[in-house]
């Protein structure tokens, strides 16, 4: 659809100009409020004849528990609460509207094939979209070499397709380029927990966190980002708990924390060695469980002597008492618990924030105890799923390693090929697009990710796919990376298939199928199946559908750390979920790791590691003096293909913006422009105290012309390879005219269902970063 | 004594609008959300309001009460219905009487609409959508014990001051143990002014631009001793709206 002009003032209504006699409309009544779209406020659900199927929902990693209405024709339409003990009935607004998607004006239902960027998209039938995908592979490869293609998967699809995107980059396309957009996402906590555990996953369930005497969450956005893991923090706190919130915004929960430390992004590592190093001054450390279950205290100790409060406080610009008070708040608990997610691990240090956490947590003894310990907040649905069988450039199934012999004869042996025949190790995510640009990679197939706005630096993102020979994406809604490709495959929703995620407590849950898909859409696993038989591998990719998969997932799983051969689909039904490691059918999982004060570990012990505080990538100068820094709002989800779709979340969040702090003189809803080495957004000012007043903040969700990731930096950490989204260094000024914000991509003569869009162009801010409050502007 | 009833607490709001989603999903009013969430702390931080129908008790529904059609009626368990569509013609009146600013009329189809405690819900034993969803609990259906259970120690007022007017609801608020006693400060301050009031010059007169009813008695007596004359109160709301010495938009604030 065109760009709307400007909303006129007093706002256009929906449907008929309805002449406003005040009489008639009193102030306060002329915008009711309605879902801007969908779904038709003319629908009535039919209760007699509805089927509740229970499932859960698809965005993030909380997992909660959902029933999908579905009516007498077997269609989807609309949600009920579920009493899931993840999420106990509650729902957040992206997964009530969630449901909205699966019967969607907007959705692909044929292949679209072009064989140069220069023409439009047009539909084809499968045979010849599949045909010339499987045309393509064979020529680059065959002109290029077996690595000349790759494969990037995506960690929203369920833990079966994760595992067959694995397999069939090794076994299908031969190649060694393989990764996942977890990438963007998890791999910072996960290369801390390999290094500090040998096991990769949260050590508590969320139930733990009402059993605490003291809760940290840093780097999180708890209340916007994982809203029904918000009980759990509300319910520690009725109970007593006192609260730490480490972030520069001041969010929802850092609102009523006991303490929030508002500190500079990029700083993280060296708050925590001072908080460690008053931990150790105040003689607050659990000595006999440092001697009995850790290795490297010495080092360690030796190390956060050197980060005094004064020190850091310096460095992280928040007052040196504070760090005194989480010290003492910490370390004197009986039981003290701590959560980070995104905005400690999207650091080029990423990895070594999430070590200097744990170190906090093992050198008080916190692990391993009801309301002691730690987790990782995991953001997207499948972010722990998703990254434990093989989809990730450096592992193989069951969290095996690829280059570990033994590991690659385990798994060549279940996958009935030779180990010579299984590629070696490929490189990261981003690493992939500047191999890309070098044209090292020449062909690609994209599966549930839409780098265009979820990675970094977009302007070299693009770049590296326009110099792609050949691109397949796998795509529910046309996303800015699928709308730039050759071939796009039309595929499931979730609603649409079975299949197991695990959520970010590790705890494994199944989906299930609410409705068949529309004609001339399969599902992800059907199609990667079908070339693979095309690509003549067929044999090794002989699925009927999900069941099948999982089962050789539990059985490529077993023995290892990451152990799913005890849950099986009809235990899931059962349970409600089972967490890993499991591993038989009788084992009632293991929601809580390190109860015998074993990690998992050769030895047994948590390695602490040495952690070394350094500044961010992108340096500051004169040009560049300020912070940017990233995230997400409640309504909007990663790249927003999705939920910018649904007229609920559109109407609560319609556009980015900048979140100013009043210092800098600007106006709410003022034009700003944000610049930083590698590009420009104008966006509307939300002039608020809620923000460092050296930083700026910008959510992610929206493409470019107003996308975050056409600002921010793709250094990598050197470990993880997480790109830096969270801190680059960034000037303001002032602007005469906002970017536009884009309506979301439609294949050739469609055009985004508009009401959904009805209000995208809305030039302000919204309310506040949850969105528009619901009483009319004037 | 109340009975099984919503509990707002807005310090455990985070202003995600699961209510709102939540509440466009219920089949008598699908795709239209009842419930109004403010970010009362605009520029300021974070905060965030759910307002859902109070169910006044005494005096008995000023909604029902100003009602010339006789179209909203109260059930004997308290609830405060919609508008009767057969009988509502779509005035306003009660939009103007409500104190909490609940009501709204639905201009396409000219009747009123409002929050009935998801009647088609809680008849059957069922909690209101906006309260089995909330993520936090800051809408919370049940009865006291069972909120005291839940949350220790926690106090609930029932009593709103508007001015001299004191209201009594059926749905009930979530308050520090020292506000217990007193009625709790009902919307906006009495005496306190709207910008836009002040802009338009008429202070004074009544009206108000966010649809909210004017202060009712307060604005005749001003009991809490706000300026007899009608200019803004020092440190009054203007500086609540205000950033930056500009308006902003939203909340009935003037762009």
């Amino acid at each position: 659809m065109t760009d709307r002009p400007v909303p006129l003032d007093p706002p256009v209504l929906l449907g008929a100009a309805v002449p406003l006699d005040p009489a008639v409309a009193p102030p306060g009544t002329r915008d009711f409020r309605d879902a801007g779209g969908l779904p038709a406020s003319g629908w009535r659900a039919d209760q007699a004849e509805q089927t509740l199927v229970p499932t859960h929902c698809c965005f993030c990693g909380v997992q909660c528990g959902m029933y999908l209405r579905v009516n007498a024709a077997g269609k989807v339409f609309g949600v009920e609460p579920r009493n899931h003990d993840i999420n106990r009935m509650r729902l957040c607004p992206k997964g009530i509207n969630a449901y909205q998607q699966v019967n969607h004006p907007d959705r692909l239902t044929a292949p679209l094939l072009r064989r140069s960027r220069e023409e439009p998209f047009r539909e084809v039938g499968w045979e010849e979209a599949l045909t010339y995908t499987v045309e393509e592979v064979r020529r680059i490869q065959r002109e290029h070499g077996v690595d000349a293609f790759g494969l990037l998967g995506g960690a929203s699809l369920f833990s079966e397709k994760t595992y067959l995107v694995g397999k069939f980059a090794r076994v299908a396309l031969k190649t060694r380029h393989v990764d996942y957009n977890g990438r963007l996402c998890m791999v910072s906590a996960a290369g801390a927990n390999k290094l500090a555990f040998g096991i990769d996953r949260a050590a508590n369930p969320f139930s733990d966190i009402l059993r605490t005497d003291c809760l940290l969450i840093a780097g999180s956005n708890v209340g916007e980002c994982f809203p029904v893991m918000t009980q759990y923090v509300w319910g520690a706190r009725d109970r007593g708990a006192k609260l730490i919130v480490v972030d520069p915004r001041e969010t929802a929960v850092a609102r009523t924390a006991d303490v929030h430390v508002a500190l500079k992004s990029g700083t993280d590592s060296a708050f925590f060695n001072a908080v460690l190093h008053v931990i150790v001054q105040d003689g607050l450390t659990d000595e006999a469980f440092l001697a009995a279950h850790a290795t490297g205290w010495p080092e360690l100790k030796a190390k956060v002597a050197e980060y005094p409060p004064e020190r850091s406080a310096a460095i992280c610009g928040v007052p040196a008492e504070q760090i005194v008070q989480v010290a003492r708040l910490f370390g004197t608990a009986g039981r003290a618990m701590a959560w980070h997610a995104r905005g400690i691990e999207h650091h080029t240090q990423g990895v070594e924030n999430c070590l200097s956490v744990i170190n906090l947590c093992a050198a008080t003894g916190n692990l391993g105890r009801p309301g002691a310990g730690y987790g990782t907040i995991t953001g997207q649905g499948n972010g722990q799923g998703g990254r434990e069988h093989g989809q990730k450039s450096d592992l193989l199934p069951g969290g095996r390693s690829i280059n570990d012999p033994e590991h690659r004869r385990q798994i060549a042996g279940i996958w009935g090929i030779e180990e010579t025949e299984l590629p070696q190790a490929g490189t990261s995510m981003m690493e992939m697009v500047w191999q890309m640009q070098r044209r090292e990679i020449r062909g690609l197939i994209g599966i549930c990710n839409n780098p265009f706005v979820s990675l970094p630096n977009y302007a070299v993102v693009k770049d590296g796919y326009d110099k792609l020979e050949f691109h397949a994406q796998f795509d529910f809604f046309l996303s800015e990376t699928s709308a730039n490709a050759h071939v796009v495959f039309p595929v499931t929703t979730w609603a649409e298939d079975e299949g197991v995620m695990a959520n970010a407590e590790a705890r494994v849950v199944k989906h299930n199928k609410a409705q068949e898909p529309p004609s001339g859409v399969r599902t992800d696993t059907w199609v990667m199946c079908e070339l693979a038989r095309r690509l003549g591998v067929g044999d090794k990719f002989d699925f009927a559908g999900s069941r099948e998969v999982f089962d050789e997932l539990r059985r490529a799983s077993a023995g290892t750390v990451i152990d799913y051969y005890g849950i099986t689909y009809e235990r899931l039904e059962e349970t409600g979920g089972i967490a890993w490691p499991c591993p038989d059918t009788a084992h009632p999982g293991t929601p809580r790791l390190f109860e015998d004060g074993r990690t998992y570990h050769p030895d047994g012990k948590v390695h602490l590691q040495v952690v070394e505080w350094h500044p961010p990538a992108d340096p500051y100068d004169d040009e560049y003096p300020m912070t940017l820094t990233t995230g997400r709002t409640v309504a909007h989800f990663l790249s927003g293909n999705q939920t910018r779709r649904l007229g609920a979340l559109v109407e609560q969040t319609p556009r980015p913006w900048v979140e100013v702090h009043p210092s800098h003189g600007f106006r709410n809803g003022e034009a700003v422009r944000v610049v930083t080495r590698r590009g420009a957004s104008v966006l509307p000012a939300l002039v608020t105290e809620a923000i460092r007043a050296d930083h700026v903040f910008v959510p992610y969700h929206w493409p470019h012309p107003v996308a975050a990731n056409a600002l921010t930096n793709d250094a990598l950490d050197p470990r993880s390879k997480i790109p830096e989204y969270k801190v680059c260094a960034v000037r303001i000024e002032r602007a005469e005219q906002l970017d536009p914000v884009p309506a979301p991509p439609m294949p050739p003569g469609r055009e985004a269902y508009p009401e959904a869009q009805h209000s995208r162009s809305d030039p302000l801010p919204p309310t506040a970063p949850q969105g528009r409050g619901t009483a009319e502007r004037g | 004594m109340l009975g099984r009833t919503i509990f707002i607490d807005p310090g455990r709001c985070i202003g995600c609008q699961a209510c709102v989603s939540a509440c466009r999903e219920c089949d008598s009013h699908r795709g239209k959300s009842m419930i109004h969430l403010d970010y009362p702390d605009e520029g300021r931080s974070v905060a965030s309001l759910p307002t859902v129908c109070m169910h006044c008790e005494d005096p008995v529904a000023p909604c029902a009460e100003v009602c010339p059609a006789d179209a909203i009626l109260i059930t004997a368990d308290g609830v405060v219905q919609e508008a009767d569509p057969t009988r509502c013609i779509g005035c306003a009146n009660c939009v103007n009487a409500c104190p909490f600013g609940v009501p709204k009329i639905d201009l396409e189809s000219k009747l009123q609409m409002k929050c009935n405690l998801c009647y088609d819900r809680t008849s059957y034993g069922l909690a209101p959508m906006c309260a089995t969803v909330c993520p936090t609990g800051a809408l919370f259906y049940g009865s006291l014990e069972e909120l005291q259970a839940e949350r220790p120690g926690v106090d609930v007022s029932t009593m709103f001051a508007f001015g001299d007017v004191t209201v009594s609801t059926g749905v009930a608020m979530v308050v520090p143990a020292e506000q217990r006693a007193a009625p709790l400060p009902g919307g906006l301050p009495a005496g306190g002014l709207l910008v836009a009031d002040v802009l338009a010059g008429t202070v004074g007169d009544g009206s108000r631009s966010d649809g909210r009813p004017a202060g009712g008695q307060a604005d005749r007596g001003r009991p809490d001793g706000g300026p007899a004359d009608g200019g803004p109160p020092a440190g009054g709301l203007l500086r609540v709206i205000e950033v930056n010495g500009r308006p902003t938009p939203g909340n009935g604030a003037p762009a």
